[in-house]
């Protein structure tokens, strides 16, 4: 069989739709980033920073008592929350800030939706002392205050879109038309496994470390791989990064869980997966949700970090070929994952990794006892306390 | 050679530089278009590029991305467009070149988006999101039709790069003439003469700029140095708030030949 194996490709999703003026840096950036790969001490480096500025490794953690209460398959969490900042952003948004300085680029750009990224981002800015711009939606900013007064504090100057619905869509937009008239001597930090070729590839490399580290752990405690693996997707970076170094495993299940909103079948989610169509956004072909002729629809979810209308390309292709199965949990599903992990086992989630852990209860609980799987938690719940407390009335009884 | 490049080439051997407004479809109703459309083709304008509205305009400055808003608001699409653009043909005969990003064509289907366009008579296309790289599929499809190819070039594409896209280009090639997104600029960098006469060196079908030009002076500066202009935003502006004089002035300064004084 001819497989395409065109550069930035994944089966047929993926690619470079971008207009001309960022061709060049695109192609500064691919060749900037295949060198850093070749260079050992490119590596030592992200090591060192992942190491004693991260804190990794960072536990695989045996949830026992989310375990028992199910009564099924053993559950274990992957504590991306643990990291500094909260959550796994921070892998890729040091990777490639090295990057950035490798390619003599001291400016910075970032979007961000649940802000996660963007207070990765001005933290590693901060870090070499990098001068940082973050594009946020006006609606996100309002549903994540704090993250925007973390970025700040930390010599980021944050720039409210008002444009569209105000979420990461919007905030992407503006974020390229900032790197266009600045992509002299601006690097764009994407921040998820999303945009034109290289970013989803450099973004899935900076993630890869949960998986590998997931996969050398779970084998140490169990001695074998675990059956299935479990991890939410925006853009799908977590995943993307979770899944990769378990492709081949055939005899290990991979779930993407995407944000079902009010419900798949009202329209208001931001399902890509299960109810968009090919396309293209943001500089990539993938599924999109988008209307009839092709505008682009927006996307509803209770997480800012999920409030994404397509889902990154290598996962459209994952998708395609069967190795991954796309399951969507509600904004209920969610808010109820993140209460049943907090009573249980004392850790409140990000309501994106939320989506999982409502997942993979359900999956685990189908499962038998001597099962096993891994979830893959992407950040702690401490930027969603407003948003939680404002749809359960603060009356967690 | 496709008519597009061959009215263009008229036009400078008559001495005159081409003048290509940029207009938003359907802002302002998309039963305003033709008459949009004949007073372009009176002011004496070379071609008309025609702007499909659309969700996510990343190249687009504030502008354009308000008149698309309102063209959105309005119910205007590719497909409603082009059947409107059908029903001008006749009437309308200077070249028309559509301007849309790239997913409403692929909703829309290649081949039968080409196939609209030919019913519509269009004479040229500009994807401002479809690099050379991407665009192989598309330029296919175009091959036996009228339908020119219009690449963008950018101050950031290096020479071999140009002379690429310059060799995939027909009807004209379009030189972007700032880093950033369509509006309206007071400067340009200090090489921008000596870029666009560069990409005209290498380029052998007409190049045109555009991006930010929006005053007649700035119309005949850039117009010294390329086959023509290409204005957006100041066209977009002007039709918003009905100072039809103001496009007259812009189209008139490209037909008056200057005096270059070294
Ligand atoms: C904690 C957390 N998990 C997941 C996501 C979703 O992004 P991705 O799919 O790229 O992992 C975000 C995005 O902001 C996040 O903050």
């Amino acid at each position: 069989m001819a497989v395409e194996m065109r550069k930035g490709r994944y089966g047929k999703f993926g690619g470079q739709y971008v207009p001309e003026t960022l061709m060049s840096a695109l192609i500064e950036l691919e060749n900037a980033y295949g060198e850093a790969k070749a260079d050992l001490k490119f590596k030592e480096e992200l090591d060192y920073y992942l190491r004693d500025f991260v804190g990794r490794e960072n536990p695989l953690y045996f949830a026992e008592r989310l375990t028992e209460k199910v009564g099924g398959a053993k559950i274990f969490l992957k504590r991306e929350d643990l990291n500094h900042t909260g959550a796994h952003k921070i892998n890729n948004s040091l990777g490639q800030a090295l990057l950035a300085m490798r390619m003599g680029k001291r400016k910075i750009v970032a979007e961000t939706g649940a802000g996660q990224h963007g207070v990765a981002t001005a933290t590693a800015c901060a870090l070499f002392g990098l001068e940082c711009v973050v594009f946020m939606g006006k609606e996100d900013i309002r549903r994540q205050e704090l993250n925007v007064f973390r970025m700040e504090l930390l010599g980021a100057k944050v720039v409210s879109v008002d444009k569209g619905s105000g979420t990461l869509k919007d905030a992407v937009n503006e974020a390229l038309r900032y790197w266009v008239a600045n992509v002299e001597d601006t690097h764009y930090i994407l921040g998820s496994a999303l945009g034109p070729h290289p970013f989803p590839e450099i973004v899935r490399d900076f993630q890869r470390v949960i998986g590998v580290e997931t996969r050398r752990q779970i084998v140490e405690k169990e001695g074998r791989l675990p059956d299935a693996v479990v991890a939410c997707i925006g853009g799908g970076s977590n995943a993307i990064g979770m899944f990769h170094p378990f492709v081949e495993d055939v005899g290990v299940a991979l779930y993407g869980v995407e944000a079902a909103g009010s419900g798949v079948e009202t329209g208001l989610h931001a399902a890509a997966i299960a109810d968009g169509k090919e396309g293209v956004l943001h500089g990539a072909y993938m599924y999109v949700l988008q209307d009839d002729d092709g505008f682009i629809q927006e996307a509803h979810s209770i997480s800012a970090g999920l409030d994404y209308p397509a889902v990154g390309p290598e996962h459209c292709h994952l998708h395609d070929i069967g190795r991954v199965k796309y399951e969507a949990v509600t904004d209920a599903g969610a808010l109820e994952g993140l209460q049943l992990l907090s009573r249980t086992e004392g850790i409140i989630p990000a309501l994106e990794s939320a989506h999982a852990i409502q997942f993979a209860v359900d999956l685990a609980n189908r499962m038998g006892k001597d099962q096993i799987v891994v979830v893959c938690l992407s950040g702690r719940g401490d930027k969603d306390m407003q948003t939680v407390r404002d749809v359960l009335g603060g009356g967690v009884e | 050679m496709k008519t597009l490049e061959k009215r263009i080439r008229e036009c400078n051997d008559e001495g005159k530089k081409a003048f290509v407004p940029y207009m938003m479809a359907g802002d302002g109703g998309l039963g305003k278009l033709k008459e949009k459309l004949l007073f372009l083709q009176e002011a004496g304008v070379t071609a008309i590029e025609i702007g499909i509205p659309f969700s996510d305009p990343v190249a687009d400055g504030e502008a354009i991305q308000q008149a698309g808003a309102r063209a959105l608001a309005d119910g205007v699409t590719l497909r409603n467009v082009l059947e409107e653009l059908e029903r001008c043909k006749g009437e309308v005969t200077v070249p028309l070149v559509v301007m849309t990003y790239l997913n409403p064509v692929l909703a829309f289907g290649v081949p039968q988006f080409v196939e609209a366009c030919k019913q519509a008579g269009i004479n040229g296309l500009i994807i401002p999101d479809l690099p050379l790289e991407e665009s192989v599929p598309l330029r296919n499809e175009l091959r036996e039709t009228d339908i020119a190819w219009i690449p963008l070039v950018s101050l950031t594409s290096p020479d071999e790069r140009i002379a690429r896209i310059a060799e995939s280009a027909e009807g004209f090639l379009y030189a972007v003439t700032v880093n950033g997104i369509t509006g309206a600029r007071n400067d340009f960098r200090e090489d921008i003469y000596s870029h666009l006469q560069r990409v005209k060196r290498i380029c052998t079908v007409p190049v045109l700029a555009g991006f930010g030009i929006s005053t007649p002076t700035q119309v005949r500066e850039m117009g010294n140095h390329t086959d023509g202009v290409i204005v957006g935003s100041a066209i977009v502006e002007a039709f918003h708030r009905d100072e039809l004089e103001k496009i007259r002035e812009l189209v008139k300064a490209s037909v008056v030949k200057v005096e270059i004084v070294n």
